[in-house]
């Protein structure tokens, strides 16, 4: 079959399926969803149906980026709008299939909103919700609309058009469209992805390789893990195109060994592609030749830098080295060797398929398109979005993220990851793209942001980052190794209560140190965090020095905890549960912790009753309370 | 100093089941040609097979590929997967990356410290658990987020993490 057969076959599938006469469920079953329990779910729903004996397809699919509505279903009754029901739990759903597939009542009060055509009273329409409104969906376009396990799906809604049309086009014709598109590398550095494709393309050589960086190491990222569950081929698809482009006839993909399943999504997406010669010897009869392998990485962080990430597939440890020679000149096994990040080849596909000057038309003058963030933290929607460039902070927090639970205040924004810096509240109407979030300190990054609140102690935070990219570095530059050792030290003794008044000024001079005279970008940008907290935060900074108090009363060598003797009954239920002892009391007697004997474990404060809410946790001032315990006040 | 409280690689096998081991280790080797870039493959699929890498299959895996044994070892130490002693046979993986951290994944580590008398990355002495923190599991929406035996526990608490740990893992 050619490549025209199979769209036709894939779309009449497609079609068959849209206007199926049965019911369809899809579920959201990548690894949120399942974390959240939809395996629970899908066990119910196939158990219900089989019980009812209601026909219906059940699809799994990939994420749609709701991660805190999960786990989450989208219901296509025949004659009805598909209705989408979030936070679902076992007995939601059995209540769901008796009151809407059984009789008429879609339960506007469970339901999310409706996606397409046709209205139901009192659900709104799922793309108008407040969470979506703002966002434009390109590489993450299919995620959650189709089987990822399905090729025919991906091919049905467009996919492969983009390689047929590149195909179709000359190697340089292709690296033009991408270089007008103003794509630039979605792993965070932001470089011109044409640019570096043509850098590798001119390069002597009859071989020449590409990469997929899917190493996403920074903790508190999950976009490329998403978009690989949810959609496969398109990531694979532009990295057909970019093959081409360069003129490159083997690729590998290196993921971490963490994401097992985006592993398994792809080895059977590959698996199809061969079937359907979209992979081989001769790609859709073009004489074009492009092979694929996957490598699993080993956990190193350090890797996700490219000259590291190329050391750790040739078989060794995962350690960069000096550049140049760029990877575009000499890379894997020393040849010309174009890596790039799975979002960047994510976007290759829809700038192929729809034009440079489509893509182009969103985003700002030098930041063109749109940007993955993986919205978590202190945040009410967490979750995966995809945003045009240009989109302020204050957006993506309050519109699409819902804001700050619990009535509390925004402290900052943490773009980057450890490579990243934090963006305090007033500058929260940055816009999102590569220069103003380089301005303020921070980077673009690969896509994690974490909101971070009042709780959040930023000394905690800061040293948080520090211990990370202390134990990944690599070890083989000084600068990296000993740098970051010596700047956590000097914030483990601030978070101890032994900082010293010239500390952040040392931390400012090692923290330069370090940026200029690293080998890598790990090296290069482990300072950012540093730099960054004590640039919008140095009065937390110095109230950990001076005052020796943390006013989030986050670091335990500066807090303590007291019973309240005017609170508390005398329950000892705080006495029972403490693991070292450290309470004494009786029944009806006012308890008392022993401040040398307790390890701030804050079990107490979890398990006193509210009704008393007798423990108070606080930094600085003591509080005065008996030494011994006393009998319960008791109130006349 | 070898510390009583945790695990070490300290097994002395009876002669058969060395046997039986080298053969498993033979089987995994047959199916590699022998070249440098295959080194992570190989241990990471001899990891699978035996919980860890012990020290004579590295010694073997060396031979194998040609490479000083130095190499093998190097590259087993410098990756966080590889580990150099049995694990145990549950293992518990805390998330300790930021989405986590900022919901109280501290917390939570330590209360699984103290309920499992071990440190991170340290086994029980009776090989039934093994605790490891990992920089990111990817499910930062679920934070704070537990793994045991690769089941994923989202929205944790302490006294969630101490109810998973009587009754699943225990």
């Amino acid at each position: 079959m050619n490549f025209e057969e199979i769209k036709n076959q894939a779309i009449v599938q497609w079609k068959a399926l849209q206007q199926s006469e049965k019911t369809r469920i899809l579920i959201g079953m990548g690894t949120c969803g399942r974390a959240a329990g939809a395996d629970d779910i899908l066990d119910v729903l196939n158990r219900e149906l089989a019980q009812q004996h209601i026909q219906a397809d059940i699809v799994p699919v990939g994420c749609i980026g709701l991660c805190y509505a999960e786990p989450l279903i989208e219901v296509i009754k025949p004659g009805m709008p598909s209705v989408f029901y979030g936070n679902l739990t076992t007995e939601l759903i059995s209540e769901i299939i008796k009151d809407y597939l059984i009789n008429d009542n879609p339960r506007s009060d469970l339901a999310l909103g409706i996606r397409g055509e046709g209205t139901l009273e009192g659900i709104p329409n799922f793309f108008d919700l407040p969470v979506l409104k703002p966002q434009v969906r390109i590489s993450l376009r299919n995620c959650g609309n189709i089987d990822p396990e399905n090729i025919n799906h991906y091919i049905a809604n467009g996919g492969y058009e983009g390689l047929a049309k590149a195909l179709r086009m000359e190697p340089q014709e292709v690296i033009d469209e991408v270089k007008k598109s103003g794509l630039r590398g979605r792993g965070g550095a932001g470089f011109p992805t044409g640019a570096k494709w043509q850098f590798c393309h001119d390069a002597p050589g009859d071989i020449k390789y590409i990469i997929c960086n899917a190493d996403e190491g920074d903790p508190g990222a999950f976009m490329d893990r998403a978009l690989l569950e949810s959609d496969p081929h398109t990531v694979l698809e532009g990295m057909l195109i970019g093959a081409y482009g360069i003129g490159a006839s083997e690729g590998y993909i290196y993921i971490r060994a963490e994401y097992p399943l985006a592993i398994q999504r792809l080895r059977t997406a590959i698996k199809k592609m061969e079937e359907y010669g979209l992979i081989g010897d001769d790609i859709m009869g073009s004489g074009f030749r492009f092979h694929i392998k996957i490598k699993e990485g080993a956990g190193a962080f350090v890797c996700g830098e490219e000259t590291a990430l190329m050391a750790s597939i040739e078989g060794s440890r995962g350690m960069p080295r000096s550049r140049p020679p760029f990877p575009a000149q000499s890379g894997l096994w020393g040849k010309p060797t174009s890596i790039n990040n799975v979002e960047t080849w994510g976007n290759v596909s829809a700038i192929l398929a729809k034009g440079a000057e489509w893509y182009a038309g969103y985003g700002t003058e030098k930041s063109k398109g749109t940007k993955n963030f993986s919205l978590a933290g202190k945040i009410v929607r967490t979750g995966l979005i995809e945003v045009p460039m240009g989109i302020t902070l204050r957006e993506i927090v309050y519109d699409i993220g819902g804001g700050i639970p619990e009535g509390k205040r925004l402290k900052a924004v943490q773009t980057g990851g450890p490579s990243g810096g934090f963006i305090p509240e007033r500058l929260l109407d940055l816009p999102v793209d590569y220069e103003s979030l380089a301005q303020a300190g921070s980077i673009m990054g690969s896509g994690g942001m974490i909101v971070i609140d009042e709780d959040t102690c930023m000394v905690d935070i800061t040293k948080f980052f520090l211990t990370f990219t202390q134990s990944e570095s690599c070890g083989k530059c000084i600068p990296c190794r000993w740098g970051t050792k010596q700047m956590m030290d000097i914030l483990e003794d601030i978070a101890n209560g032994r900082g010293r008044p010239d500390d952040i000024e040392l931390l400012q001079e090692l923290a330069e140190s370090v940026k200029d005279g690293s080998l890598c970008g790990l090296g290069q940008t482990a300072p950012n965090p540093v730099l960054t907290s004590i640039r919008y935060f140095r009065d937390e900074y110095e109230e950990h020095i001076v005052e020796k108090r943390c006013a989030a009363l986050h670091c335990k060598a500066l807090i303590s905890y007291y019973i309240l003797p005017d609170k508390c009954e005398g329950c000892i239920i705080c006495a029972r549960n403490c693991p070292v002892q450290a309470i004494e009391g009786g029944k009806r007697m006012v308890h008392v912790i022993d401040q040398d004997k307790c390890t701030k474990c804050g079990t107490c404060l979890s398990l006193c009753p509210p009704k008393f809410n007798a423990i108070a946790k606080v930094s600085g001032e003591p509080v005065d309370v008996p030494e011994k315990p006393v009998p319960v006040i008791v109130e006349v | 100093m070898a510390n009583p409280s945790i695990a070490q690689d300290t097994q002395v096998l009876p002669r058969e089941q060395e046997e039986t081991n080298e053969k498993r280790l033979n089987e995994i080797l047959s199916s590699y040609q022998g070249k440098k870039e295959e080194l992570i493959p190989i241990l990471q699929q001899v990891q699978q097979a035996f919980g860890y890498l012990p020290e004579p299959m590295m010694k073997k895996i060396a031979k194998f590929l040609q490479l000083p044994e130095s190499t093998v070892f190097g590259v087993g130490t410098f990756y966080a997967q590889f580990k150099l002693v049995p694990t145990g046979r549950n293992i518990v993986r805390v998330c300790r990356g930021t989405a986590c951290h900022v919901r109280g994944s501290a917390q939570i580590l330590g209360e699984v410290e103290r309920q499992l008398g071990i440190k991170a990355g340290e086994t029980t002495p009776d090989l039934e658990y093994s605790l490891e923190t990992i920089a990111c599991f990817g499910s930062c929406a679920l934070a704070p987020v537990v793994v045991t035996n690769g089941k994923v526990h989202g929205r944790m608490t302490t006294p969630k993490a101490r109810e998973i740990l009587k009754k699943g893992a225990r």
